[in-house]
């Protein structure tokens, strides 16, 4: 029992939206798309949803080709970012209205809609209108509207976009927990790399139209098959930096050198291009092999409980990711520690060569 | 220069409040200091925007003063009290050029046309809108359109406080780091008091050296971001600060520590003696998943944990564990084992607060803080 | 990759409603266009006669005269109501029960059947018994509309003024509510002044509402019919006979079919051709910009 997009291609007057898109989704699996805007996520989702055909390929679901199955007749159901529900209805009544449109009996739908409130922590808003709600209780109104129904497949176009961080932590921890026992295919749209791996799941990594990656949630992170995926799916995105490899070591943008070592010797001589995670630089050297730059801040961006520095010299940019408040102003002189046994490796039409064997053993 | 200052503020929208949950603010002393950049964070509905527009004048307090300077300006229209607001969605005036707009407050004010055209030449360079001067500020994008309403602010010599309120809401996500930096260099340039109004701590934080936190109509902490994250003063501040937030555990005292279920939290004994005057029994713990300690194995004074499930974040993970009845999460790096199962965690001292009725219990020597009294 | 859709089914959805077009107006136009190029006596006796009718009625010094009068009445009409329904539309309160009773009282002549509106006006401006033709007179004008020309077609454009400004009032009304507070805001704190404001901020934003105002009511004052019909009979003289009464006149007064024909083509051709006009130059004023 499966989800199966067949060389989905569509185009809309000659410009190309989804190219060659081919994915099975299994029953009771939980599906991220990820991508960034106009990557093509919406309209992959409004095919499945029968509410746009694609010009080419076919969605065929349970064996069963979709392809002029209305709308209707389909059994999905779509969260959207914006909260949609029907303001002239009570939340009892927005919940209960696809089991009305289905003919359900009415001691029926008193029960599920009982059960899906009580799931999303909503029942004490049953009978107030959904303006009457705060964003995070409105969304949850149109989550618990499209998980009554029993759909066999269930959209969700980034539901969170517009709530608060904290609103946004919560319904995400609870999303998964939703689904385990479900026997529905789920879809869940985002664009944010941190929120595909914290859903886990399988990810599908979209972009420009087409699939580049495609697997479990933190796979794609441990092994990027390209410089692209590696760059689309870290968050802040990876630094990237033109290197050559001679026989007297390594130099980056020609103006940096380091020695070769154990990681990197297998590579022939030639031009690379050289990743590193924002997490994986210091302020401080962690290793003895840790490059040594003089890099000026930009910015240091304060989360909470992380900062991101964005520095810079007058070959490239970096930026990193530090555990706890760093307070730097603009335009201050930095050293920062770059671990060169801790390098992602691209060839220059953008293929891994290789990842560091450190993050690979996080698989474990 | 203006320094800001709020004397016993309240505000309600009811005509006749009669309990304090009428109070949109309840009554507060504050005061943000000439020059300073600072930001209002929390929640939305906790009172932030109705203090925004207290400030500027927008709408009127229902008791107490606000003070510029020293001087009362509850009475003053905002047209009068020399501050620029920049507002959540851009406002700009469509049918002008870019120059006319910046120029519009300076017209407004009948400065001749050759000091408005050199100032707007000046503001424009400041925030790289030069090259955008005559074309109509319709056609801008949203992240340009905000410049364009901070210049008008900017422009003029008489401004010296801007109020921001959510200023980076419709920004492209790409670009807000830009304009963020451009928030804080220009803060550093020109001596003007800022107050940056949001419910994103990534965008408090970055931009203010002093944040607010607001809470319930009240401001529940008022500190550096260091502080915020290493010692919220307020369970509040310890749940919306940081992602996730604070691990918060309600707890009884009793002699020899504090007591949840069957597992007893030992305290040192300048805490003993701080909680052994205390009558409430609204008293919790509070640890930061960061600052959990997790031991490879088991160890003494350790407490042993279920391990529920894991999120692997790819440079950490978060570990949500339950001690004793109670849900933690655990954030751990990347390199560490993810233990399966069970799991042994410590609460190192440094890191475990006490709070009592939310508010933080402080056994530190005060350090020499500048003690706001109004 | 592109493949064309070459599905015909889409022109069967259209084709109820070019059925009802084409009953609609399209049958009903030709018909007029054949009787314009005929000379028509009776049921059976007709004769071609080409473009005789519309050399004949561009030079019909009544028809000219009319066409003047009816600029001079649409153009005056704007004029006045187009600033005014903004001025009114400014000034109504926009908050609490205020707000609904001024809707209401702003929307009431609109409620008011054309013909009604015709004879309250009739009455109300009589100089023997109507309120306002009384106050004129005694305020030492010398006032009365069914002797005087210039009287009448002044309580005629009065009478449209009054009836028809509300909806201008009401579309920039709403024009107005769309403008996001912030902007009042904004404008308060950059000190702009009221008319500023104006200028800068409601203006702008209430372009496309003025638009559809402008236009809708080109239109409607260019076919003017009932209120003046039903006030002044067209009187005195022809000082208030407009093109549609004039062209009611010959058609049905008259029973000259084939010139009232014509007369009507040329009519609705001036029609669109303004209604082009201006709304080319809206949009070629938007694009300047």
């Amino acid at each position: 029992m499966s989800l199966v997009l067949d060389n989905i291609s569509h185009t809309v007057n000659g410009e190309s939206f989804l190219s060659n898109i081919n994915l099975t989704l299994e029953s009771g699996s939980f599906n991220v798309l990820l991508g960034r805007t106009l990557a093509g996520k919406t309209t992959l989702m409004r095919l499945i949803a029968g509410l746009d055909k694609s010009t080419e390929g076919k969605v065929i679901l349970h064996g069963k080709d979709l392809t002029d199955v209305k709308i209707q007749e389909r059994n999905v159901s779509m969260v959207y970012q914006q909260f949609v529900n029907y303001p002239n209805l009570t939340v009892r009544e927005n919940i209960a209205s696809p089991l009305r449109i289905a003919k359900v009996k009415g001691s029926e739908i008193a029960k599920r809609v009982q059960e899906t409130a009580a799931i999303l922590q909503i029942e004490p808003f049953l009978d107030r209108f959904p303006l009457e709600l705060s964003g995070g209780q409105q969304q949850r109104t149109s989550m618990a509207r499209a998980l009554v129904k029993d759909a066999s497949i269930i959209l969700f176009d980034e539901p969170l976009v517009n709530l608060d961080y904290k609103l946004r932590e919560e319904l995400r921890s609870e999303l998964r927990g939703l689904f385990k026992e479900r026997n529905a295919i789920a879809i869940y749209a985002t664009t944010e790399p941190h929120e595909a791996m914290a859903l886990g799941g399988n990810t599908t990594l979209l972009h420009e139209g087409r699939v580049i990656q495609s697997g479990a949630a933190t796979h794609i992170y441990r092994h990027p098959d390209t410089m692209e995926a590696a760059s689309l799916y870290s968050e802040p995105t990876i630094n990237l930096i033109k290197g050559r490899v001679t026989d007297s070591g390594v130099s980056l943008e020609n103006r940096v050198h380091f020695a070769m070592r154990a990681e990197l010797e297998g590579l022939p001589n030639g031009d690379y291009m050289f990743g590193v995670l924002p997490s994986h630089i210091g302020l401080a050297p962690n290793n003895d092999d840790d490059l040594e730059l003089n890099m000026t801040v930009e910015l240091a961006e304060i989360s909470g409980s992380e900062t991101y520095m964005h520095v810079h010299n007058a070959h490239f940019e970096l930026i990193i990711q530090l555990n706890g408040i760093h307070d730097y102003h603009t335009e201050v002189p930095v050293k920062v520690y770059l671990p060169t046994h801790k390098l992602f490796v691209f060839d220059l039409t953008g293929k891994t060569i290789q990842v560091p064997s450190s993050i690979q053993k996080g698989a474990s | 220069m203006a320094e800001i200052r709020l004397k016993s503020l309240a505000h309600s929208y009811k005509s006749k409040p009669t309990s304090p949950d009428d109070y949109a603010i309840r009554e507060m002393n504050h005061v943000w200091h000439q020059g300073g950049a600072y930001a209002l964070l929390g929640p939305s509905g906790c009172g932030k925007s109705t203090l925004l527009n207290i400030i500027s004048g927008l709408l009127a307090p229902s008791n107490g003063d606000v003070l510029f300077d020293g001087k009362k300006v509850n009475d003053i229209p905002p047209e009068e009290r020399n501050i620029a607001q920049v507002f959540q969605f851009p406002v700009v005036y469509d049918s002008m050029t870019v120059f006319d707009n910046l120029a519009f407050p300076l017209r407004n004010m009948k400065i001749s046309e050759d000091k408005v055209h050199s100032r707007v030449i000046e503001i424009a360079a400041v925030l790289e809108l030069s090259d955008l001067l005559k074309n109509k500020a319709k056609n801008l994008t949203a992240d340009e359109k905000q410049k364009v309403s901070m210049g008008r602010g900017l422009v003029r010599s008489d401004v010296s406080a801007i109020l921001f309120d959510e200023p980076l809401t419709v920004i492209d996500p790409h670009l807000k780091w830009k304009l963020r930096r451009k928030l804080k260099q220009i803060h550093e340039q020109f001596n003007i008091t800022m107050v940056y109004v949001t419910h994103d701590q990534l965008e408090a934080s970055t931009f203010a050296d002093k944040i607010a936190v607001m809470y319930g109509g009240q401001i529940v902490q008022f500190g550096t971001p260091r502080e915020l994250f290493e010692k919220p003063n307020h369970a509040f501040v310890g749940y919306f600060i940081g992602s996730p937030g604070m691990n918060l555990i309600e707890v009884k005292k009793t002699k020899s520590g504090l007591k949840f279920n069957n597992t007893l939290v030992s305290l040192n004994p300048e805490m003993q003696v701080a909680l052994d005057r205390v009558s409430t029994s609204n008293i919790k713990i509070g640890i930061r998943p960061e600052f959990v300690h997790v031991w490879d194995d088991k160890a003494e004074g350790a407490f042993e944990c279920d391990v529920l499930h894991t999120e692997d974040l790819g440079t950490y993970k978060i570990i949500t564990m339950k001690l004793d009845g109670e849900v933690l999460k655990v954030r751990i790096h990347e390199d560490r084992a993810v233990p399966t199962k069970k799991a042994y965690i410590s609460f190192p001292e440094q890191w475990l607060k006490v709070y009592v009725d939310e508010y933080l219990v402080d056994i530190e020597e005060p350090e020499d803080e500048e003690k706001e009294t109004v | 990759m592109q493949r064309k859709v070459r599905d015909n089914k889409a022109w069967f959805l259209v084709l109820p409603v070019f059925i009802l077009v084409a009953f609609s107006a399209i049958v009903p136009i030709m018909t007029v266009v054949n009787y314009s190029v005929q000379d028509i006596f009776d049921q059976n006796t007709a004769y071609f006669v080409g473009a005789e009718w519309y050399r004949e009625m561009l030079r019909n010094p009544a028809l000219l005269d009319s066409l003047g009068r009816q600029f001079f009445f649409s153009f005056s009409v704007l004029a006045i109501e187009v600033p005014l329904g903004i001025a009114i539309a400014l000034v109504m309160p926009t908050k609490g029960r205020m707000a609904a009773v001024s809707l209401i009282l702003v929307a009431i002549p609109l409620l008011i059947p054309w013909n009604v509106v015709g004879t309250i006006w009739q009455i109300f401006s009589r100089a023997d018994i109507g309120l306002f033709g009384y106050a004129v007179n005694a305020l030492g004008i010398d006032y009365n509309y069914t002797s005087d020309p210039t009287a009448a077609w002044l309580t005629v454009l009065l009478m449209d003024v009054w009836h028809w400004t509300p909806l201008i009032a009401l579309l920039c009304y709403s024009g107005l509510r769309a403008i996001p507070e912030a902007f009042y805001q904004a404008a308060r704190i950059d000190r702009a002044s009221k008319w500023a404001i104006f200028r800068h901020i409601q203006l702008p934003r209430l372009k496309s509402v003025l638009v559809i105002g402008v236009l809708l009511r080109f239109m409607d004052s260019f076919m003017i019919y009932t209120e003046p019909f039903v006030l002044t009979g067209g009187g005195p003289g022809n000082s208030t006979t407009f093109l549609s009464q004039a062209l009611t006149q010959m058609a049905i007064g008259q029973f000259d079919i084939g010139p009232a024909a014509a007369f009507s083509l040329i009519y609705y051709l001036i029609v669109l051709l303004v209604c082009y006009a201006f709304f080319t130059a809206i949009n070629q004023l938007d694009k300047a910009k």
